[in-house]
């Protein structure tokens, strides 16, 4: 139930919704020292959600066409082309990821011929990355949701009710990683459910399920957290010292992620907010703020109407 | 663990200039330097639209206009009274038909009765909203009182209803400056850097705005000989809504930018002028309901200003990624340094 954490600090997010004895937190870990660009993610989350299209725009952002997250992209693919060269290191990393692939796998994005082998000669850094909502431990959506539609599930999930949303857009607002948005023509606020549909049935979310390449990663977020402080030091020890990890904290602006990162670069350079904190936090602050002013107002109004008789 | 400090080329391109740059913003914070996703923004821009704005605007005026009339009740101006209430009433119904109209989906606006949640502003404020305006709605409503027959089973809810109205009436006043006041937590409490670096001015500019317009509009509703609290809660609301903007247009640092840049900063500068030119109008017309009048407008016209200039800097501070990440890694580097 609400302790002193339940606006900022670390808690268990579903035994502060009021769960008893719920089920141990679940997340994603998404590395993207191993995505390979393929979006499968954003089709298997698009299928079976039913996710709309959003519109067939060529952005012009390398191999990115959706762009962000967003009512109709739960899970979205981004693309950067650095002028940097790869560390071989790094190459490695992604190469062995690449034969992990069972299925017949038709290439990263590449600047040789496909099929062609040896080492590429090339002058590029490529670093991809399949963002999703971050199911925050203190989410702003939730919190600011007036309606109640958002809610925390008994995994530590933030999902949407669409039967109760009237789209009031506050939780559009509230996101410190600008993840949930407006439906456009539907009017409902629409984003990520960890496939809260699939996971009460002890199965893997559709984006988890389709990576090829183990880069999204579910499971339980404290096995998780282990796991990934692991990699980090096994890429460290590769030579792959940029690798670093983000929202895996606790003790962070939002409590920590339930879906958390392994990065290659600064978060920002991803679309990422470097040190998002929920807007929450400084709540009790707003109020006391808003109080005086209030007060302030009222004693105007005395002021005004006792000094004067007509 | 390692920073890499080298140029990339996309991902990273993205490095504004100034923008604006008129006479005023001389002390101008540095241009920022940071990388960016294509200079695609971080956060997503407020899905309100300027029924909002509005809404800001005509929730203020009804707050103010209460104030303005239980303070006339209570000392014997009808003509102010009834002013008020009237102007209460006609504020409200206009903010309700703006709050539904705004939802994605209108015909779902009960919804918003389905729970009281602290931790949600919007949810704090239907509940404030719905409790004034039962209130205010029954002061108003005893301004039809003197149109009632004597006699009979109306005639004896007309002799109940000036007593019903004065509670209503100090009801909806008692109420008045949290209806005022909270939309400006409504706004703070997202994770627009604009908006939420404001939150310990945002209530000043709000409640001042809400006095302004309230006593504005006594000003122009009442004669000269009536309106003097009026008059005097126009400047005093004026006063505090031009100091309070001034700090967040100045005292944010780069967050204060999207307050004085663009659409955001004509409107401000736009307030400023009426604000001031109202408030002038009602310490010197304090004998001619012309220049009251007129001062009224300007007063109105500064408030409406005010809140849609406010709106505005949120929708620029949503839209360039460098108003999230710099303040976010200035942020970081102060706690590493510490």
């Amino acid at each position: 139930m609400a302790g002193p954490n339940s606006l900022f600090g670390p808690i268990d997010p579903a035994t502060d919704a009021g769960y008893v004895d719920a089920p141990p937190r679940m997340g994603f870990f998404t590395d993207t020292s191993v995505c390979i660009g393929c979006k499968a993610c954003e089709v298997a989350c698009k299928e079976w959600n039913a996710v709309p299209d959003d519109g067939f725009d060529l952005l012009g952002m390398s191999y990115d066409n959706s762009g962000e997250l967003s009512a109709n992209t739960w899970r979205h693919v981004a693309f950067i082309e650095q002028s940097a060269p790869p560390s071989e290191a790094a190459l490695d990393v992604l190469r062995e990821a690449e034969r992990s692939v069972s299925t017949q796998f038709l290439g990263m994005p590449s600047s040789t011929l496909p099929g062609a082998t040896g080492r590429e000669d090339r002058d590029l850094r490529w670093l991809m990355m399949s963002n999703v909502c971050k199911h925050c431990t203190h989410a702003g959506c939730l919190d600011v949701c007036p309606t109640g539609a958002l809610f925390r599930s008994e995994f530590g999930t933030v999902v949407v009710q669409e039967d109760i949303c009237n789209g009031c857009g506050y939780c559009v607002s509230a996101c410190p990683y600008g993840v949930i948005d407006r439906r456009e023509g539907d009017g409902r606020a629409w984003k990520c459910t960890l496939c809260y549909d699939r996971i009460g049935e002890g199965m893997t979310p559709a984006c988890a399920q389709a990576c090829p390449t183990q880069s999204i990663q579910y499971g339980e977020l404290d096995e998780l957290r282990d796991r990934a402080a692991k990699r980090v030091e096994v890429l460290h020890q590769r030579g792959v010292p940029e690798a670093r990890l983000y929202g895996h904290d606790p003790t962070d602006g939002v409590g920590g992620d339930g879906a958390f990162f392994l990065l290659l670069d600064e978060p920002e350079v991803y679309g990422l907010p470097p040190d998002p904190v929920v807007p929450t936090r400084d709540l009790p602050s707003m109020w006391k703020h808003a109080g005086v002013a209030a007060l302030t107002m009222a004693a105007a109004v005395a002021v005004a109407f006792l000094g004067r008789r007509p | 663990m390692s920073r890499k400090s080298e140029p990339a080329r996309a991902g990273n391109g993205h490095r504004p200039q100034r923008k604006g740059g008129g006479r005023g913003d001389r002390v101008m914070v540095p241009p920022a330097d940071f990388r960016s996703y294509y200079g695609r923004p971080v956060i997503k821009p407020p899905v309100w639209t300027h029924d909002v704005a509005a809404y800001l605007f005509t929730g203020g005026l009804a707050a103010g206009a209460a104030l303005v009339a239980a303070g006339a009740d209570l000392t014997g101006r009808p003509a102010l009274r009834v002013t008020g209430r009237v102007t209460a009433l006609a504020a409200l119904g206009a903010s309700g038909y703006l709050l539904v109209k705004d939802l994605g989906r209108p015909e779902r606006f009960l919804n918003m009765l389905r729970v009281a949640k602290p931790t949600s502003p919007m949810s704090m404020g239907t509940w404030i909203f719905s409790a004034f305006s039962a209130a205010a709605g029954v002061a108003a409503a005893a301004e039809v009182a003197p149109w009632l027959p004597r006699d009979g089973a109306v005639g004896l809810a007309a002799r109940a209803l000036p007593a019903a109205g004065r509670v209503g009436g100090l009801a909806a006043a008692a109420t008045a400056p949290a209806l005022a006041t909270y939309t400006a937590v409504l706004f703070s409490d997202t994770a627009n850097p604009a908006w939420h670096a404001a939150y310990p001015r945002l209530p000043f500019v709000f409640a001042g705005s809400a006095l302004a317009s309230g006593g504005a509009a006594g000003m122009i509703g009442a004669p000269v000989r009536e309106a003097g609290p009026a008059r005097a809660l126009a400047v005093a609301g004026a006063a505090l809504e031009l100091t309070a903007t001034h700090g967040v247009e100045h005292r944010m640092g780069l967050l204060s930018e999207p307050y004085r840049i663009g659409k955001a900063g004509r409107l401000l500068r736009a307030a400023r002028l009426l604000t001031a030119a109202g408030a002038a109008g009602a310490l010197l017309g304090a004998r001619s309901r012309v220049v009251s009048t007129l001062a009224g407008a300007a007063l109105l016209a500064g408030s409406v200003a005010t809140r849609f200039g406010v709106f505005e800097a949120g929708k620029t501070a949503a839209e360039d990624p460098k108003y999230t990440v710099v303040p976010q890694r200035e942020r970081l580097a102060a706690r590493e340094g510490a």
